[in-house]
């Protein structure tokens, strides 16, 4: 660790060196996957880690079958859905928590950690045979609903950590300047609220596009899989010579909105990840 | 409840004069404000209810059944047998403690990784904003996603990996490497994870007191042991609790590294195997019913062995 007073020349040079290893770090693995997606089937087994032939093919590939497209349309709809309904429940219950006095409230913050921080595997063989019984295994639904439900925990809890810091006296103020109830909330409130909400929705959609072990274990076709569990069943087999390319590609572009997210959002994911965190 | 409440307030109300109304006020602001709050809670409350706790009991009758979904006409009530079946199953144990192994080392080495990687974040003088965002991506990556770049990279002929160790070897199908790979990619995604908790808590500790110990004499070891360490504490319980617990249910990428072979399998997957392979819903929800009791054993011993500094338990310390 360095010492406070550190500055100079010799500390910038070391500083630059250990962030352009973090750099490294982070980015080899991506590069990797990038790079395998836009080589050839001649070289794609070839081993080096820069292409020596280019092509798009592998995406024009996986954009040509349905078993791809059809999945894509499965994971942005059902994440966005769930996404937004997490984030409202999540505002409500937020509220609550950060504003209000009630009975119970260390009860639903326990609760909903200890949901955080569940084994989901433990859900999955009740939720596959109580969705199969009510007909909601296999369909956009049947993994929307465990999608809020786990991220609800998630959402509250970053939720009530933004909203302790809204100063919501403004409103009384902007109030008493003569706004009206709900310009005081519009122009006042919303706009101080609003990081936070953003904040969250990109947690919670990180979270519902990342998912595996749900989408696998309650979907059964391509009706309701979403992208993570499609390549996973790109085989060599059936449609695909060798789908180590396709992989790659489709691994790509559900990579995309991660990599503009964190591109463009990088301070917001840092703050909610770290705003309700530690203050215990 | 509310009626209870309301009968003894009204009876002071009648009984004196001068505070009845501000009184009655009092409490009857009192009382909206907890129908406001169970009312903005409800929905959350609900549905985590019926799609959490109600599959939990649920699960807990299912593993008291023989039900297998081959032979449903067999179903019947057999108590703790199934919890005796699994128990005394050799592959049960070999995923318990393969899951136990792979938790350990790779919350191990994620907290030292991660430690290293919050401080940079933390105190680096140039480019903090191009490695917070480098760092974000491991965070962000979907999980199948980066379990496949390892897969390719350690596969032999495709990957840029496979021969570093030994030439012409395939590390994923020998069961030493496999686990270090799975244990490699586990610790790829979450050391940023591990950091931006842990970051959280150096954001904590006073630069004075930092400084008062420098001209005291401290050499940075010192004064990293023991100021920052005991002033982070409760970061450091929270970071290890979230990702120990979360390590536990390591299924992505053992999935797609190794999809259990060479007895790779952890808990989660020998639980999928069992349910989705095997469609044996007695059996699967016994071993559910297992996991869930070893994670509230593995949060009680953290929260006991480290204090009760557990998140949200000092709401009002917060203020």
């Amino acid at each position: 660790m360095a010492a406070p007073s550190e500055t100079g020349r010799a500390a910038r040079w070391r500083w630059g060196l250990l962030d352009t290893l973090v750099v490294i770090y982070a980015l080899v693995p991506v590069l990797w996957i990038a790079s395998l997606s836009f080589k050839t089937p001649a070289t794609i087994a070839d081993g080096r880690f820069i292409p020596r032939e280019w092509t798009l093919d592998n995406y024009r590939t996986i954009f040509d079958t349905s078993q791809f497209v059809r999945s894509l349309i499965n994971s942005i709809g059902i994440a966005l859905i769930a996404t937004a309904i997490a984030v409202l429940l999540g505002m409500l219950a937020a509220y609550a928590v950060a504003r209000l006095n009630f009975p119970g409230k260390g009860t639903l913050v326990g609760a909903s950690l200890l949901i955080a921080m569940f084994p989901q595997v433990s859900l999955v063989s009740p939720l596959f045979e109580i969705e199969r019984s009510i007909g909601l295994f296999d369909t956009w639904p049947g993994l929307i609903l465990p999608y809020i439900t786990f991220s609800l925990p998630l959402a509250i809890y970053t939720l009530s950590a933004f909203f302790r810091q809204v100063p919501w006296d403004l409103e009384k103020a902007a109030k008493m300047d003569g706004a009206t109830q709900g310009q005081a909330f519009r122009r006042v409130i919303a706009p101080l609220a609003a990081p936070g909400v953003v904040t969250t929705a990109i947690l919670v959609f990180i979270f519902c596009w990342n998912d595996f072990l749900f989408a696998i274990s309650l979907t059964s076709t391509e009706r309701s899989r979403t992208v993570p569990v499609a390549l996973s069943f790109f085989t060599g087999d059936t449609q695909f010579e060798d789908p180590t390319g396709s992989i790659s590609a489709a691994a790509v572009v559900i990579t995309i909105p991660i990599i503009l997210f964190v591109l463009f959002l990088q301070r917001r994911i840092v703050s909610g990840l770290t705003a309700g965190a530690v203050k215990g | 409840m509310t009626s209870r409440a309301e009968a003894p307030t009204r009876a002071v109300g009648r009984g004196q004069r001068a505070e009845p109304d501000a009184r009655a006020r009092a409490s009857a602001n009192v009382r909206g404000e907890r129908r406001l709050a169970w009312l903005l809670c409800a929905p959350a409350v609900l549905v985590m209810l019926a799609v959490a706790a109600w599959p939990i009991l649920y699960s807990i009758w299912l593993s008291l059944l023989r039900y297998d979904l081959r032979f449903p006409a067999e179903r019947e009530f057999i108590g703790l047998s199934n919890y005796a079946t699994v128990l005394t199953n050799p592959f049960w144990w070999s995923a318990f403690w393969i899951t136990v192994l792979i938790t350990v080392v790779s919350v191990a080495i994620e907290f030292v990784l991660g430690m290293g990687l919050a401080i940079i974040m933390h105190r680096t003088l140039v480019g903090r904003g191009v490695v917070r965002t480098a760092a974000l991506i491991p965070y962000g990556i979907v999980t199948v996603v980066a379990a496949f770049s390892w897969r390719f990279a350690w596969t032999p002929g495709t990957g840029y990996l496979a021969n570093l160790v030994t030439p012409g070897a395939a590390p994923l199908t020998e069961r030493a490497s496999a686990l270090a790979i799975i244990i490699l990619a586990e610790v790829w995604k979450t050391v940023p994870f591990m950091a931006l908790l842990l970051m959280a808590g150096l954001a904590l500790v006073p630069e004075d007191l930092l400084k008062a110990a420098a001209v005291d004499g401290a050499t940075a070891w010192q004064r990293f042991v023991r100021v920052t360490l005991p002033i982070m504490k409760p970061a450091i319980l929270v970071a290890l609790l979230f990702r120990t617990l979360d390590a536990f249910r390591i299924f992505d990428n053992i999935f797609v590294l190794t999809a259990g072979a060479q007895e790779t399998s952890s808990v989660s997957i020998l639980t999928y195997n069992n349910l989705l392979r095997g469609l044996n819903l007695g059996i699967g929800s016994t071993m559910s019913v297992l996991i869930f009791i070893t994670v509230a054993i593995i949060a009680f011993v953290f929260v006991k062995l480290f204090g009760t500094a557990a998140p949200g338990a000092s709401e009002k310390e917060k203020r």
